[in-house]
């Protein structure tokens, strides 16, 4: 029963949480296309933002629809959760709703289908609204399951069924320990998100020679931001697993299997396969007291291991070690590779390195894994707590939702998910095939460059034979029109 | 006004506005089918509510939220006690959205009329199960000592909430009829008039039939208009509502038979508040158990912190909602940037 709920509850947000980073990143990156567009009065950029736009509004669109799942599946679920949170919790999704959602959906509306209804200007400004409502989005529902994790602002009042948290100090519910932190963390995760989908996309776009003066320079203000962000996120990631060691230590103990508690230092893992039964990590290669250091700054300190709380309080080690670890070893490849990428373009000669295009056209899966390990890292690693140390997700589950009803629910979500992972993945590969030019030369293309790939199966057969792109122009006269 | 009594009516606005605004572009989805015959007026027709109809559903989402907020006992029961409808019913508004994105990016007819046929049935399910859940929170519903539904499955498919459902539907085509005619032009604007008329009179039978079974099977109903008398007024602004609609059809003004659906979906709604308050769920047979407007609430600061936040937010949210409306006024072109 619980772990149907579980796992019903970790298909539909592992599913959704697809699609915002990318909302958010490609906000901020459709941002700054449309302000040099402004500020350069430069076509490329416009054309660039459009394209994108398009991209965007498909995202948007999934992101959505496996959005209103999770609203309410807190109450179909997790019944006795949403009474216990509904205080605090309910607040912050409200909050949500009212200063994100709206903003997000009404300027969008502007963002996709106004281009020729209302001036550059006010177009800028429904781009900036659409990236500040899902910037607003991330925040209220980072706080709230920021609060999940380090409670503060609250008490508990009545027993039994009544039992519940209410809120008595907003700002301290809002600025709970972990909030701050893991909002920045959330947010650069995002971006990350965001910059290495323009970055593999452009890159793409160069190798098969689509609109490539335009894709360079996509690419190189993607990697710009790719750069920037990765070098905050190792500052927000040390800042982070600070918080988790002062507020939830045996969480970093289930993140680096620091089973046993001795006076020693404890080592960091670079890679291990964590051994429940014995208690220890196998095959371990690892800094021996380098965890030690980075959180007391003494390798010698010794920490709070899993055995620092009753055995019903502790996590399980093997997902939130391995998701943890995945998470952390991504993150160094990134830094390797924006590194390089930076390197070879400060040089000039990026684009003649084709191996160095291609790494890049792959890396996007890099963030989008990265993101998710993290998450299933902090959620799992938060167990058997749900609102950490004041309910248990045992405890939190729907009393009158049975099996069979779970069962029919993760049926028709996981076929859903299935159909609309597809098609998002076939639109969006359609849509990139295209590359920027396409559908917009009535539209401010000023170059008066006719765009080279007009239909998917030109596209495809430009793949093959790059030197014939337009071999197939019947496939492009029947699909001009499928924008 | 009480802060218990605010929510209520917050919640009341959010819900009005979501059906208002929702049921038409819901309409306009169970109309599509039979009401646009080839490809050029289905996206004339998808158009029509493209830019607009997911601002729409944030209404749904943000009502679902301030339940969550303002009364989580109820928003936990309704949720949990009520899960398979629910489940189909966010079935149904995914793939409605799937379909509205996805159908005009592929050339292929099979693709197109493959989507065509799956946004119709889900925007035409969605409303009938929202109609269901509507008709059994009208009707009351059994709960047990902590407040937990008690029902059965069986009793979902109770003849009143099917009634209610029934209603949604018919009373969202008509909105989107209505709509139509504003937003369309030529021949098709001919033909909108026409299933104006033709869902009218679905619509007619079903309104009067569950008017009168309300008032024979669900006895609360008007025990609050002994307080409040005012509230007659609306009961008769609903029926000259309903009678306006075919008369501005008929004089074509189709602004005004919008607006005569838009005012009769108004009443409804308000109605539904009248017949609930101060329940948010009522247990006709142990009424004792019933979840109110007291018992099912957050704390007291929760609740005037968050109408802080409502009174923050709301002219905001008019404003955004002027604005797009504004700026995709007039009659819908199919340009470069359509679905």
């Amino acid at each position: 029963m619980l772990g149907l709920a579980r796992a019903q509850f970790a298909l539909t947000i592992m599913f959704h949480y697809l699609f915002p980073p990318l909302s958010i990143g490609l906000g901020a990156m459709m941002v700054m296309m449309e302000g040099l567009f402004l500020r350069t009065k430069d076509p490329a950029w416009s054309k660039l933002t459009r394209f994108w736009s398009r991209v965007f509004a498909v995202n948007f669109a999934v992101g959505v629809a496996s959005g209103i799942v999770m609203e309410l599946q807190f109450g179909t679920n997790w019944a006795t959760y949403s009474r216990f949170v509904g205080d605090v919790f309910g607040s912050a999704l409200a909050a949500e709703g009212i200063f994100a959602f709206f903003l997000e959906s009404g300027f969008l509306a502007v963002l996709v289908f106004g281009w020729d209804r209302v001036s550059p200007r006010v177009h800028f400004l429904s781009t900036c609204m659409v990236f500040t409502g899902s910037v607003f989005s991330s925040v209220w529902i980072v706080i709230a399951n920021s609060w999940q994790q380090t409670p503060a602002g609250h008490r508990i009042v009545g027993e039994g069924v009544h039992r519940r948290a209410e809120i008595v100090d907003f700002w301290a519910m809002v600025f709970n320990p972990s909030a701050m932190p893991r909002l920045a963390h959330v947010l650069l995760g995002a971006f990350l998100v965001g910059a290495f989908f323009v970055a593999s996309v452009s890159a793409y776009h160069v190798l098969k020679g689509i609109e490539v003066e335009m894709s360079k320079r996509a690419f190189t203000l993607a990697l710009g931001f790719a750069f920037a962000t990765i070098v905050a996120m190792g500052l927000s990631g040390h800042e982070q697993a600070n918080t988790v060691a002062k507020y939830q230590p045996v969480k970093l103990a289930a993140f680096e299997g620091h089973f046993k508690t001795s006076s020693e230092g404890v080592p960091l893992y670079l890679f291990g396969v964590p051994d429940t039964e014995a208690g220890t990590i196998r095959y371990g290669v690892g800094v021996p007291g380098m965890l030690s250091y980075l959180v007391k700054g003494d390798t010698k300190a010794p920490l709070p291991a899993l055995d620092s709380v009753p055995p019903e309080d502790r996590p399980s080690v093997p997902v939130p070690f391995t998701a943890y670890h995945v998470m952390i070893t991504l993150a160094g490849a990134m830094t390797a590779l924006a590194s390089i990428g930076v390197f070879f373009r400060m040089r000039g000669t990026i684009f003649e390195k084709k191996w160095l295009l291609r790494a890049f056209v792959g890396a996007v899966f890099m963030p989008y894994l990265a993101n998710q390990a993290g998450w299933v890292a902090c959620e799992v690693g938060r167990q058997p707590w749900v609102v950490y140390g004041l309910l248990r997700t045992k405890d939190a589950a729907s009393k009158v939702v049975h099996g069979p009803s779970i069962v029919f629910s993760i049926v028709v979500f996981s076929l859903l998910y299935l159909a609309l992972f597809a098609v998002w993945l076939f639109v969006l590969t359609d849509k990139i095939l295209h590359g920027p030019g396409y559908g917009t030369e009535d539209h401010g293309g000023s170059e008066g460059k006719e765009p080279t790939n007009q239909g998917i199966l030109s596209a495809a057969a430009s793949l093959s034979d790059p030197a014939s792109p337009d071999s197939m122009t019947s496939a492009r006269a029947s699909t001009s029109e499928g924008a | 006004m009480s802060l218990y009594v605010f929510w209520f009516g917050m919640l009341g606005v959010l819900l009005t506005g979501y059906a208002v605004l929702d049921g038409f572009d819901l309409g306009v989805g169970i109309l599509h089918l039979v009401l646009a015959r080839d490809d050029r007026e289905r996206r004339v027709l998808l158009n029509s509510i493209g830019p607009l109809w997911d601002g729409n559903e944030v209404w749904l989402v943000t009502f679902g939220g301030a339940l969550f907020a303002a009364f989580p006992r109820a928003y936990a029961t309704v949720l949990s006690g009520f899960y398979l409808p629910v489940v189909v019913l966010l079935a149904c508004l995914i793939g409605r959205a799937i379909s509205i994105e996805f159908r005009s990016k592929r050339k292929s007819m099979a693709w197109r009329t493959y989507w065509d046929v799956s946004f119709s049935l889900s925007s035409g399910l969605a409303v009938f199960v929202m109609g269901l859940l509507v008709g059994h929170v009208l009707r009351g519903v059994p709960l047990d000592e902590d407040g937990e539904y008690a029902g059965t499955f069986g009793d979902l498919f109770h003849p009143f909430p099917i009634l209610v459902g029934a209603l949604a539907v018919a009373t969202s085509a008509l909105h989107g009829a209505t709509y139509l005619c504003l937003k369309v032009e030529g021949e098709l604007a001919v033909r909108g008039k026409t299933w104006a008329f033709r869902t009218f009179f679905v619509f007619l039978p079903l309104y009067l039939a569950a008017s009168a079974s309300t008032l024979a099977t669900v006895p609360h109903a008007l025990d609050n208009f002994a307080h409040l008398p005012l509230a007659w007024v609306v009961v008769g602004l609903n029926v000259l509502a309903v009678a306006n609609v075919p008369r501005t059809l008929h004089k074509g003004t189709p602004g005004w038979a919008f607006l005569s659906t838009g005012a009769l979906i108004c009443a409804l709604t308000f109605l539904l508040g009248m017949a609930l308050f101060p329940n948010l769920l009522l247990d006709p047979v142990h009424p004792e158990r019933s979840l109110t407007i007291t018992s099912a609430a957050s704390s007291e600061s929760t609740l005037r912190l968050m109408r802080v936040i409502a009174l923050l937010g709301l002219p905001f949210i008019a404003t955004y909602t002027f604005i797009v409306y504004w700026v995709f006024r007039g009659k819908t072109k199919i340009d470069t940037f359509s679905y």
